[in-house]
């Protein structure tokens, strides 16, 4: 029987399709059923926020900072804030210290439900997580609503401290919430831990070894999957990360699957430094005054912190004027990608899908 | 704490490997002229010393009358940074050698400066704009990239005292 000859087959994948997570294109040549070659096609929603910055002042950058990860805006602010701080050289008082710690935590534990529900989405298990997972999500949002009035682009932190101090009704919510998380950890995990398909779909699929990943500049839960433990928060803490406990959750696969676990984990540990954090919250002031127009002196920094998808930098050069002479981000969820070839090449279409969306990509950050 | 090495330190133990590199060393930094960059690189990543098989960022600044990339390396082992700098002084027709070969996680970063800034990363191996299409004319981050008349800067015009 004479061989059947096959072509490789060319598909665009994107970029208005749901499972790109945003406008997100790739260019895959499949054989079959098989992907051979994945080419990366991005920029449908550049908005040259790195430009922009360049013509707009220190403190009128920071909305800028919600709309590029738009499912953690409070990441992305503080580590803009804490480029512009280390810059000037400005102290923030410690209560505004702990106040950020309180929503960066707040905001992982949002972001993972969105990551971790999304991602059972596209491996099947149609909404039922998601809506599940969004009602822990809403209880933190109605938190940042009543702390400064918006949910997800929140604009809340300030050069020198936080925009507003926490309500009255702030904190018995809060504790009740964090009373309740860890029941509710546990409950998505007795669902879906074990649960034979997820197994089936993200086992040993779109492996990223550790050697590949710290060349590729992967970070954030990528990494840790992977198996090494690395966590901005514990090896260059800021604000007062030093003083919480808690532990970094790793995996040993790389795969799908244990990406999946580790951002599970992420929000137990979340929940530890919350509890943690609420109770020796201080009084006192909760921001320094600053110059309308802040100068910093002349001089570059590079700040980080560990945002849920990764590790988010600020790199700022400064030429003594109101406006930061260059404005450059360093995102996580373009970085994590650098290697999604490697990671796919071999896969079947449908999982490669889900391998797209176990690196919890948001377009926002990736074109900026 | 992240621990960032001084640039007269890492001056000092690159010229020990490599004497014929010319070095220029700030407090935080090294520059390096552009034909050692590989070669630099390469030490930086295989040293037991520094150890930098993470690049952590990359990145170009427009100075002007020249170019300047900048790169943040780390060594996720030792837990400290190296800030290396180097310079395309042609700016017209900026061009340097790509480190992609040496880290794989440069090819993303070295694309955005690429189109962003203008700068051709010669040894790249696919170097195409990643966010403006093939043909947009001019790169925005160069300074000289469509200034308003007078240099008028929108955001400042709400704080007239200021």
């Amino acid at each position: 029987m004479p061989e059947l000859r096959t072509e490789p087959l060319v598909v665009n994948f994107g970029p208005q399709h749901p499972s790109t997570h945003g406008v997100f294109r790739m260019r895959v040549v499949l054989d079959g059923e098989r992907v051979v070659d994945v080419e990366m096609v991005m920029g449908y929603l550049h908005r040259s926020m790195e430009k922009l910055a360049e013509e707009r002042t220190y403190t009128q950058n920071i909305p800028f900072t919600d709309r590029m990860d738009y499912l953690s805006a409070m990441t992305g602010n503080l580590a803009y804030c804490l480029a512009v701080e280390k810059l000037a050289g400005i102290e923030v008082p410690e209560r505004a210290q702990y106040l950020r710690v309180i929503f960066s935590e707040l905001q992982r534990i949002a972001n993972h439900c969105m990551a971790i529900g999304i991602f059972l989405n596209d491996c099947g298990a149609w909404q039922t997580p998601v809506m599940w997972m969004f009602r822990d999500r809403e209880k933190i949002l109605d938190l940042f609503e009543m702390t400064c009035g918006a949910r997800l682009t929140t604009n809340y932190m300030r050069i020198g401290g936080v925009s507003f101090d926490l309500p009255d009704e702030f904190m018995p919510r809060a504790n009740a919430l964090v009373q309740e998380l860890p029941d509710r950890i546990s409950e998505y995990e007795s669902l879906l831990l074990e649960n034979e398909i997820l197994q089936a779909r993200a086992r040993d699929v779109g492996v990223l070894s550790p050697e590949l990943a710290i060349a590729s500049s992967v970070s954030g839960p990528i990494l840790r999957s992977t198996g090494v433990a690395w966590d901005i928060r514990k090896a260059d803490p800021y604000c007062v990360y030093d003083r919480m406990e808690f532990d970094i959750p790793v995996g040993y696969r790389g795969d799908n699957y244990d990406r999946f676990l580790v951002r599970m984990e992420e929000m137990r540990q979340s929940v530890r430094i919350l509890r943690q954090a609420l109770e020796q919250l201080p009084p006192g002031p909760f921001k320094t005054d600053i110059p309308l127009a802040l100068r910093p002196p002349v001089g570059e920094t590079y700040a980080r912190v560990e945002s849920p998808k990764g590790e988010l930098g600020f790199y700022l050069v400064s030429d003594g004027g109101p406006t930061p002479y260059r404005f450059h981000v360093r995102p996580p969820s373009l970085l994590n990608i650098t290697a999604l070839k490697e990671m796919t090449v071999g896969l079947t279409v449908s999982d490669l899908v889900i391998t797209l969306g176990s690196t919890d990509i948001v377009l926002g950050e990736v074109d900026r | 704490m992240t621990k960032l090495i001084p640039g007269a330190e890492t001056a000092a133990r690159i010229r020990a490997a490599i004497p014929d590199a010319e070095l220029e060393e700030a407090a935080d930094w090294v520059v390096v002229d552009a034909p050692h960059l590989v070669a630099l690189a390469t030490f930086l990543r295989d040293d037991e010393y520094f150890d930098c098989r993470y690049p952590t960022a990359i990145t170009g600044v427009d100075r002007l009358d020249h170019f300047e990339v900048v790169y943040h390396l780390s060594s996720l082992q030792r837990n400290h940074m190296v800030i290396l700098k180097t310079r395309a002084l042609d700016h017209e027709a900026p061009e340097l050698p790509s480190v992609v070969p040496v880290w794989y996680g440069a090819h993303l970063q070295e694309r955005e400066i690429y189109d962003l800034m203008g700068i051709r990363f010669s040894g790249h191996p696919s170097l195409k704009r990643i966010f403006l299409w093939e043909g947009f004319a001019g790169h925005p981050l160069r300074k000289d990239f469509l200034t308003l008349p007078s240099g008028h800067k929108p955001g400042l015009a709400h704080f007239p005292k200021e």
